[in-house]
This record gives C-alpha cells, sequence and structure tokens, in this order.
C-alpha cells in the first residue's frame, strides 16, 4: 500500500476524539477497583471496631494522607507514561519525597521512645498479616489500573506499569487502613510501604507485557 | 493536530503528510542497510498515531508526542525482527545520541509559531533568538533603535507564550 494511499484511507475514516477519554477510562477502571478493593476489606476483614474513636486521632489521618498521596501520585504518574513524550518526572519525584519524609518521620519516633518499646512500635501485632492484606486488596486495584493504562499509548510499558502497580499498592494501603487499628509511624513506614513496592513491581512485570501495544 | 482531533479529515491528511517527511527522514537515517523497512515503519507508526491519537495533550508539544511513537515503532521493529543488529563500538553513540531530527522538528515547532506573529517582529525573534544577533546588530539590519528591537522582541515573544499556552501544538490553524 502506498503511503499516501493510506493518509487518504486513514483521513476519511476520522472521527472526532476527546484527549480526556483515556484519562475518564482510567478512572473508571481504577474506580471499579477500589470498589471491588472496599467490598473485600469490608466483608472479609471487616472496618476497625474503634473507627470512630480513631478518627478524633492524628495517626488514622497520617496513614490516610500518607496512603492516598502514594496512591494519587503515582496514578499521576502513570497517567503521564501513558502519553508519549509527557514527563513524569514531577510526581514520580514528589512519591520518592513523600516516602522519604514518611521514613524519616517514623525513625525519630523510633529513637524518641524508650528502648523496651521499640520492637513494639516497628512491629505491632499485625506485621506478619498487614503486607500479605494490603497486597491481597491490591489485586483488583491493579487489574484496574492496567486495564486503564491499556487504553493510553505508553512507550514505556514497564515504567508505566510501576507507576500503576505504585498506584494500585497505594490505593489498597488506603483502604486497608480503614481496617487496621496499627497506629505507630515506623509500623506504618515499614510494613505499608514494602506491599506497595511490591505491587509497583509487580505492575512493572505485567505493564512489560500487558502494556505493549 | 487540534483541528483533526476534532475531526478535521482536510486538517489530517495535511497533518500526516507532513509528518510522514519527518518519519522518512527519521527512519531511513536510522535503519542503515535495512532501508526497504522504513517505508513500512512509517505507515506502521503513521496507524499507530491514527489510533493511538487521543493520547496526545494538547499541552506538550506535537513533535515530542509524535517522536515518542515513532522511537517505539522503532524499537518494537527490532524486537519483532528479532535483529540483534551488530553496531560497532564507535557507532553505537549514534544509536543512543540525540537526535538529530528532533532539533529539526523543534524548529520546525518554533517556526510554525514565529509565522503568526506579524513579520516584522518574527524577524527580529529570529535574529536576536535564533541567528544570535546582539539586540543592537539586529537592529542595524531593520534600521530601529536597541531599545525598540528589545521592546519588540519581548512583545513577540510574550504573545507567542500565550499563543502556546492557549493552544498548546504548533499546527497551522
Amino acid at each position: 500500500m502506498r503511503t499516501d494511499d493510506l493518509i487518504e484511507a486513514l483521513s476519511e475514516r476520522l472521527e472526532p476524539v476527546s484527549t480526556r477519554a483515556p484519562f475518564w477510562r482510567l478512572a473508571a477502571w481504577v474506580g471499579g477497583g477500589a470498589v471491588v478493593s472496599a467490598a473485600l476489606m469490608l466483608l472479609v476483614l471487616g472496618l476497625r471496631p474503634d473507627l470512630g474513636r480513631a478518627m478524633g486521632g492524628m495517626m488514622f489521618w497520617t496513614k490516610f494522607a500518607y496512603t492516598l498521596a502514594l496512591g494519587g501520585l503515582a496514578l499521576w504518574a502513570a497517567e503521564r507514561l501513558g502519553r508519549p513524550g509527557a514527563r513524569a518526572k514531577l510526581p514520580l519525584t514528589i512519591v520518592v519525597v513523600v516516602v522519604a519524609l514518611f521514613a524519616l518521620l517514623a525513625a525519630g519516633q523510633l529513637m524518641m521512645a524508650p528502648a523496651p518499646m521499640r520492637r513494639h512500635l516497628l512491629m505491632g501485632h499485625s506485621a506478619q498479616v498487614c503486607p500479605c492484606l494490603i497486597l491481597a486488596l491490591a489485586v483488583p486495584l491493579l487489574v484496574g489500573t492496567v486495564m486503564g493504562l491499556r487504553g493510553f499509548a505508553p512507550t514505556r510499558p514497564m515504567l508505566t506499569g510501576l507507576a500503576g502497580g505504585l498506584a494500585a499498592g497505594g490505593l489498597a494501603a488506603f483502604v486497608y487502613g480503614f481496617s487496621c487499628n496499627e497506629t505507630a509511624m515506623p509500623f506504618i513506614a515499614l510494613w505499608y510501604t514494602l506491599p506497595v513496592l511490591a505491587a509497583g513491581l509487580i505492575g512493572a512485570g505485567i505493564g512489560r507485557f500487558a502494556l505493549r501495544w | 493536530m487540534l483541528k483533526s482531533l476534532d475531526g478535521d479529515a482536510k486538517a489530517y491528511t495535511r497533518l500526516l503528510a507532513e509528518l510522514t517527511r519527518h518519519l522518512r527522514a527519521y527512519y531511513s537515517r536510522r535503519l542503515g542497510d535495512a532501508q526497504d523497512d522504513a517505508e513500512d515503519l512509517v505507515q506502521d507508526t503513521l496507524i499507530a498515531m491514527h489510533r493511538r491519537r487521543d493520547s496526545y495533550d494538547p499541552k506538550q508539544p506535537l513533535t515530542a508526542w509524535v517522536y515518542a511513537i515513532a522511537r517505539y515503532r522503532l524499537i518494537d521493529h527490532y524486537r519483532r525482527r528479532k535483529v540483534r543488529k551488530a553496531v560497532p563500538l564507535e557507532d553505537a553513540a549514534e544509536l543512543f545520541a540525540a537526535d538529530d531530527i528532533e532539533p529539526a522538528m523543534a524548529r520546525r515547532d518554533v517556526s510554525k509559531l514565529l509565522d503568526r506573529l506579524p513579520a516584522g517582529r518574527a524577524a527580529l525573534i529570529r535574529a536576536t533568538k535564533l541567528e544570535g544577533l546582539s539586540n543592537a546588530e539586529a537592529g542595524e539590519r531593520v534600521g530601529l533603535s536597541e531599545g525598540a528591537v528589545k521592546v519588540n522582541v519581548h512583545r513577540g515573544l510574550k504573545s507567542l507564550s500565550r499563543t502556546r499556552d492557549a493552544e498548546g501544538d504548533g499546527t497551522p490553524p
């Protein structure tokens, strides 16, 4: 086929499109994933019994803000990476800064605490299950981000998958925060951040294949 | 490009024809002795751009979008052909080097924008910002004082940045 003919054929079938459409598709997929994830949390794990009281305290909102920031920033980065030629440096940098800042605050809390308390601050009472539960809650969100990102045109599929995975992990940690009653910053900095990173790596692995076009 | 997204077929034909020229240059430079593939890749890229045209962000330069897709298709091409082309180390720099086409395409963006300014003002911007003349030298060329050149260049750049913010890419209206 001659290139001129191809151009003509493409122009003939031209339909108006909106550059916002991929964004809304992604939002719908991620929203769907979040609903499934939240339903799983409510049905299987249940809300933390002291939710009402916890909402009066600082720590609930710190956890709330940290996880939501991770999820939101990573999703922003993924949306940028889905558009050829667009830059995602800014959101990715902020993610790193947020994680580092939180780790620093957590380290501060750990140092200030009396030595016998430290183990509890770091391990809480659910260090064994918490990362696994967050990862499990991230599964529907991972499906959502990957499917949503397929509507874009990522030219770096692995990096885009990484951002999508981090977003899924961050949002899953956010959902899990309504069920988990751990309140120590060192615990959050370690056992919440780890599964988010793991979800990111899984996303990168999936993205390498699923986000090719 | 913006008109094309709205469904203007004529604008789209013109745009694709122009991009085809850039893409041909891009691929033929890169493919070395596999020139036969160049035209296939051009068509492949045109189809890819067409199918994913909603991934273009109007706030980004059009050329960055086109170039990123072109490079992606090239990498995909190598992967599909399983070409592990042996490139002598001295020449490898060329594969990774900043694109020779990229500046050319950026120039295209700039000159498309400049075409919209009054001719005199555009000429002054070309002289001072692109050719590197001083304000005084540029003024001498057209018979204006140094101060007048400065004001004109400043106003011209300002209205350019307004146009860019409003429309995003360098496609002619």
